[in-house]
């Protein structure tokens, strides 16, 4: 059982239900698009559980090594001998575990979403958006070579700016996915550029011939080119690395994410937290060989900014009050938290960081979209983002209670639930080899837990509930089957033997789990969810007074420390002032300028000679005896 | 006495000034054409006398002749078609009253 050509019908699937239900899904049947998207996608990922099973389980490894396969391949466009752009599918231990996570979650929102957006009317519109974003997903974790992940990583942010717009009446909407493409957009360019030199220096965009090439001793050697001081490819892999900064909303290309909340609930479940924003750190991954034996230099700045991107997003999401910008902030330091396990690893036998960088997306992607579909199902009852809206609903949602419990449970990395694994591991592996980064991290996971219980209670207990309006149920089955299958998952997925399968040599790497290291950051957690159930299980005045001593802090936490006006200030007042408004005058006064010279010198010509063409017919005749004439006396004297 | 090539070029000369006169000074489109034909004819007049006088072995100038005035031919009917037309739309032939094609 050797035969992975059917990998190719994973993401073709979803395109041809983009394809179908965006171009007739309105028209013809609208009603039953929904049902139709999901059964397209049910079959991808059945298809990618069968892939995962027989990837891992009947082929297993080949000499103690997972083997990399490329079922297709075709050369798209050849440069040169050597360089070309190939479309092809390249099966790896990551890949294949993403196409499941991918595959899953999106059928999770699919199935959520009959129930959720039933009655809007562009319902079918709205599903073949889902379909666009899965295939690009999908295409791009497949992807062999850098060019082919750069199509797909584009096209994911298309689908991601129509998904936050969906509600293209709402203006904020509207702004919110001109923010996330523009800002995305903007970090690509980085990614571009450094494809383009990574390309040249590896002469490949395929990335096992580039991996091979830079990771060679022969290259380290031989290869000595530098910018500044700095090496080529350390340049190449900070710039990658800022494109995957950009998508993951690693500060401070985070900004786009908490906006992005503005769209549908599911899509921020299948978007902006399972799927597309850990497109970065797959990409880190995926280039993790070069990043970690070529050289270091860039896997130091991944770290740091790792770390601080989910230390500052931790800060802020204790202080918001909309539940779906906590829950961004929180998968912004989550995020976080993968980035820093790929900087803290090294390749290989000290590749702990990646293998855990790599399970904590894999669990975060089910409890994270368990918390974003859970909290749909609030808004969904009490049409309101907002925190103080809410309150006391633990007995009119008995289930969505229970599962956002395990959910919160997951993130805030209490055992047994994943996230409790997958944390513990990034931590330990970051306490092995930076312990600064560890004590950070150890901080950041107590504020996890103590952010994700005040969401809880505020929403569950806290006040009474007061709600308005004649029937409030809890939603569809729909709505409620996915949720209890990912709490499900939320639980068991942190028992599978991660190591086991994915590392960053590809061979088995043996996890010692060490119950006495855990106690820490489990204390730590307890402590957060103990605060929290201290402020919010009951209405309290102790948050209050607690912000009000924090006072500026306070402020500037809850003002997402003004990230977003240092950002207008830099690009309307400095971008403008001393970019645009310089190429404005010079398109407006020179190219125009320019360009109206010819047109009125040419009008001034026309005018001034039209009178020759008269309507006189006799006049005509004189011009043209006239002519002769000149003409005659021209050849007969001057030409003898 | 023998008339030579000079007199007849003074008569074809003649023929052409005329009819140039009359394309200019008439109004009336048909005289205007009349005088295009006297121009057309003038140039027939040279072409068979150069034939006759400076080539008599080659029959050259006899054959464009014949050319002008089958093509002479043809152009003044077209010529008269857009005459009968412009009448019916302006109810005047006159060439002052059809000065409709300009800037």
């Amino acid at each position: 059982m050797s035969n992975y050509n059917y990998i190719a019908l994973i993401p073709l699937l979803p395109l041809a239900g983009f394809l179908l239900l965006g171009l007739f899904g309105r028209r013809y049947f609208n009603k039953v698009s929904g049902i139709l998207g999901t059964l397209l996608l049910g079959v991808s990922a059945i298809l990618s559980l069968v892939a995962a099973y027989q990837y891992f389980i009947v082929n297993g490894m080949v000499d103690g090594v997972y083997p990399v396969i490329e079922p297709f391949k075709y050369t798209w466009l050849q440069f040169t001998d050597t360089l070309s752009i190939d479309m092809g599918i390249l099966l790896d231990p990551i890949s294949v575990m993403m196409l499941v996570v991918v595959t899953f979650v999106s059928l999770m929102v699919h199935i959520y979403s009959l129930g959720y957006m039933k009655g809007e009317e562009r319902f079918a519109t709205y599903y073949s958006y889902l379909q666009l974003f899965t295939f690009s997903m999908l295409g791009l974790v497949i992807s062999s070579n850098l060019f082919q992940i750069y199509m797909f990583w584009e096209l994911v942010g298309v689908s991601s700016y129509l998904l936050i717009g969906y509600y293209y009446d709402k203006p904020s909407a509207v702004a919110a996915g001109k923010k996330a493409f523009i800002v995305t957009r903007f970090a690509d360019l980085f990614f571009l550029i450094g494809i383009l030199i990574l390309g040249f220096t590896g002469n490949s965009f395929d990335f096992n011939t580039l991996i091979n090439t830079l990771t060679s001793s022969e290259f380290a050697t031989h290869f000595g080119a530098s910018f500044l001081g700095i090496s080529v490819v350390t340049w190449a892999l900070t710039l990658i690395f800022i494109g995957g900064a950009g998508k993951s909303a690693m500060f401070p290309l985070h900004i786009w994410l908490p906006d992005a909340m503005e769209g549908p609930t599911p899509v921020s479940a299948l978007i902006h937290a399972a799927t597309m924003v850990v497109a970065g750190v797959f990409l880190v991954a995926r280039l993790f060989p070069v990043f970690a034996i070529t050289d270091s230099g860039a896997l130091e700045i991944v770290a740091y900014v790792g770390i601080f991107s989910a230390l500052f997003a931790a800060v802020i999401a204790c202080t918001q009050n909309d539940i779906k910008r906590v829950l961004a902030y929180s998968t912004m330091s989550q995020i976080g938290y993968m980035m820093f396990a790929l900087g803290v690893s090294s390749f290989g036998e000290h590749g702990a960081g990646y293998t855990a960088s790599m399970f904590h997306l894999f669990t975060h992607a089910f409890f994270k979209s368990l918390l974003f579909l859970g909290a749909g199902a609030v808004i969904h009852m009490v049409h309101s983002n907002n925190m103080q809206d809410m309150g006391g609903l633990r007995k009119y949602m008995p289930i969505t209670n229970i599962t956002f419990l395990i959910g919160c449970l997951a993130i805030a990395g209490v055992p047994p639930f994943a996230g409790f694994f997958s944390k513990e591991m990034i931590l330990h592996a970051a306490y092995e080899s930076h312990p600064g980064i560890f004590y950070v991290a150890l901080l950041t996971s107590g504020l996890t837990a103590f952010y994700m219980f005040r969401l809880y209670f505020s929403i569950f207990w806290n006040k009474k509930a007061h709600l308005h309006g004649e029937h409030h149920s809890e939603g569809t089955f729909s709505m409620k089957l996915p949720l209890i299958i990912l709490a499900t998952l939320s639980i068991a997925t942190g028992f599978i033997p991660f190591g086991n399968f994915v590392s960053s040599d590809k061979t088995v790497l043996h996890s010692h789990f060490d119950i006495v290291f855990s106690i820490a950051p489990v204390l730590i957690g307890l402590l957060g969810i103990s605060i929290a159930y201290n402020f919010y299980q009951k209405q309290s005045d102790k948050p209050t007074k607690i912000a009000a001593a924090a006072g500026g802090f306070y402020k500037a936490a809850y003002q997402k420390f003004y990230i977003d006006e240092v950002y207008i200030f830099i690009t309307k007042k400095i971008i403008f002032n001393l970019i645009g408004r310089p190429a404005a005058w010079f398109d407006r006064n020179i190219v125009d300028g320019f360009i109206n010279l010819t047109g009125n010198t040419t009008t001034k010509i026309s005018s001034t000679i039209k009178g020759l063409q008269s309507g006189k017919v006799q006049g005509y005749a004189m011009y043209f005896f006239g002519g002769v004439l000149v003409l005659t006396l021209f050849f007969i004297y001057c030409l003898k | 006495m023998e008339v030579t090539l000079t007199h007849i070029l003074f008569l074809s000369t003649s023929l052409f000034f005329i009819g140039m006169y009359g394309l200019f000074t008439r109004r009336n489109m048909i005289t205007m054409l009349m005088a295009i034909e006297l121009i057309l004819n003038s140039v027939n007049i040279n072409f068979v006398a150069f034939n006759k006088y400076l080539y008599p072995e080659e029959l050259t100038g006899v054959f464009f002749t014949i050319f002008i005035i089958a093509i002479a031919a043809a152009e003044a009917a077209v010529a008269i078609a857009i005459i009968i037309h412009i009448y019916r739309d302006h109810k005047s032939i006159d060439v002052e009253d059809s000065q409709d094609m300009k800037y």
